[in-house]
């Protein structure tokens, strides 16, 4: 599939969309828990997968599992082309310049570890900083701490207002000679804040800094188009988007996955080998060492297969609708307090309940059949910025439904009469 | 909801919204701070004891109600008791709230304690219930180092 796919249902609106015929698609959402319906509104920590993408995996390991790159029998031809197809595949979703600059990981996690790493190693002196903001998932936060302990580097932080968006003013403040790289969230887990990620690279382009985007939770739910952006690095994770757990995508421009040193050394990521010196391979298996998770790289081809089908504007108009009706139903709740109230927001809606923690609240709702996610949601510095100790969360995707939300704001005046 | 009424007693419900010995000690002679990193939950144990017996106790923190008044329930129970008693009911209650669910756990024993029972209907309330207690022992032992429940 390519970018010039049909976006088969771009002309229809919300109201048209056929959420039913898409919740059969999910096989897990057919279930009952404690005995009640599932409902499952923890999306932003994973996703469910279509019948497709697990038909896939059942595929590969019963038709045509062997090892890429290697064998010159006919099993590893294929493995090779479904591999590498995806990374084609990826390519033109993200609408990289080059099939070169799409380096398969572990996941969004693994993707910021490879760069802070890298970057690190191969470009990063002592006195140098980095830029993130206080929205971070430790996993944007953590990578470069360690990096700049090791090089005696800097972690400079854009705070964020009371609605959780980035201060724009204060982020210019922190641009300087010194500033080697911006790492920045696309959109929030815990807040749904979506940053202005154009004017924010824009910003850093025009002091001659990269900018790196976590785009765990915007691909999900949004058209992501890397030349458009003009980000340096772009990762995300496949479990988020419908696709198997432990696979993952780092985006790179290509000049400076060149300019980068390798992060792991093995098979594959190799051109010659003595004991004497190794000729690192060209890009992009410079970054992928050893035998890579050809199964699930297959299973994310066929996710994103699957959400292009859906197709993006479709499902941007369904879920601006859904986060609208949650926030107006969640408003009528006398004590609850969202946390994050960004302008543009996607995906998540977070909240606290005056009186009742939130861990009583997951329990309580769990026992309902809804699934939320109660904690810190991996954002320390957001639950301190917003001073609470955890928060509720519920976090939607285009197979979730208004009767959904309706069940949500049910079980939730039950916390609230039990804790009276 | 009889799995959850089981869980939130109206006597845990009581506790949470009023806990007891709910304040920072002066002068104690023993502390320990607990965190459960999971949820966020924090709890400080102040102790003050004099020849093997707790004198006072009390805590400070937040957290859900389970931790709460498990703290609360904790620190009533234990004022005038000895540390070898302290220690005896600290193993009681672990069984109690980790005991297999098909086990028949005779709650006429466990005093003000039983109101605990129901946890262990919840695998994932465990460590609510528990964090006060291991922070206790941590206090007790006279370790500065922060206890977690991971």
């Amino acid at each position: 599939m390519t970018n010039t796919t049909k976006d088969f249902t771009a002309d229809t609106r919300a109201s048209h969309f056929d959420v039913e015929k898409i919740r059969k698609d999910f096989p897990i959402l057919q279930q009952e828990v404690h005995g009640k319906p599932l409902i499952y509104l923890d999306n932003a920590a994973t996703s469910q997968t279509p019948t497709v993408v697990v038909d896939a995996l059942r595929k590969y390991y019963f038709e045509y599992n062997s090892n890429v790159h290697r064998g010159v029998h006919r099993l590893s031809q294929i493995a090779t082309d479904a591999y590498e197809g995806t990374r084609k595949k990826i390519q033109h979703f993200l609408n990289a310049k080059s099939n070169e600059e799409i380096i398969f990981t572990k996941g969004t996690t693994d993707g910021i570890n490879l760069i802070a790493a890298s970057f690190g190693r191969g470009l990063i002196k002592q006195g140098d900083e980095i830029v993130i903001s206080a929205m971070e998932h430790h996993s944007n936060i953590v990578p470069w701490q360690m990096m700049c302990e090791e090089r005696g580097a800097k972690l400079r932080i854009i705070p964020i207002n009371d609605n959780g968006e980035i201060i724009f003013e204060a982020y210019e403040g922190l641009l300087n000679e010194r500033t080697k790289l911006v790492s920045i969230v696309h959109t929030s887990n815990s807040l749904g804040t979506v940053n202005p990620l154009r004017e924010i690279i824009d910003l850093a382009h025009s002091k001659g800094v990269p900018v790196l985007v976590d785009g765990a939770q915007a691909v999900p739910h949004t058209h992501v188009d890397v030349q458009a952006l003009d980000c340096d690095f772009f990762v995300f994770s496949s479990h988020k988007v419908f696709g198997p757990t432990g696979i993952g995508v780092l985006y790179g421009k290509k000049e400076w996955l060149q300019k980068l040193p390798p992060y792991q050394g093995g098979g594959d990521m190799i051109l010659n080998v003595t004991f004497e010196s190794t000729k690192f391979n060209d890009l992009p298996y410079k970054f992928e060492a050893g035998t890579p998770n050809i199964a699930d790289v297959i299973g994310l081809g066929v996710a994103i297969d699957y959400i292009q089908k859906v197709g993006y504007s479709a499902i941007s108009a369904y879920e601006n609708e859904l986060i609208r009706y949650a926030v107006q139903r969640l408003s009528e709740i006398e004590g609850l307090r969202f946390i994050g109230q960004a302008k543009k927001r996607a995906g998540a809606v977070s909240f606290v309940l005056e009186n009742v923690h939130p861990h009583d609240i997951g329990t309580i709702l769990d026992r309902e059949g809804v699934a939320v996610r109660t904690g810190h949601h991996c954002t320390q510095p957001v639950m301190q910025r917003f001073k609470v100790p955890a928060t509720t969360r519920a976090s939607f995707a285009f197979y979730n439904t208004k009767e959904e939300i309706d069940a949500l704001i049910k079980a939730l005046y039950k916390v609230i009469e039990m804790f009276s | 909801m009889d799995e959850l009424r089981d869980l939130y007693q109206e006597v845990i419900l009581d506790h949470n919204k009023n806990p007891k010995n709910y304040f920072q000690m002066d002068e104690p002679t023993h502390s320990a701070e607990g965190h459960n990193p999971l949820c966020g939950d924090q709890v400080e144990i102040f102790l003050k004891v004099e020849n093997d017996k707790i004198i006072d106790i009390s805590f400070q923190g937040h957290g859900c109600a389970i931790s709460k008044a498990a703290s609360s329930v904790m620190t009533s129970i234990l004022k005038g008791k000895s540390i070898a008693e302290a220690k005896y009911l600290f193993e009681k209650y672990q069984h109690l709230v980790t005991a297999d669910i098909n086990e028949a756990v005779n709650v006429d024993e466990y005093g003000h304690l039983a109101v605990f029972a129901g946890v262990r209907e919840f695998p994932m309330r465990v460590k609510c219930a528990s964090l006060s207690w291991h922070t206790l022992l941590q206090a007790l032992e006279n370790k500065t180092e922060m206890v977690t429940t991971e």
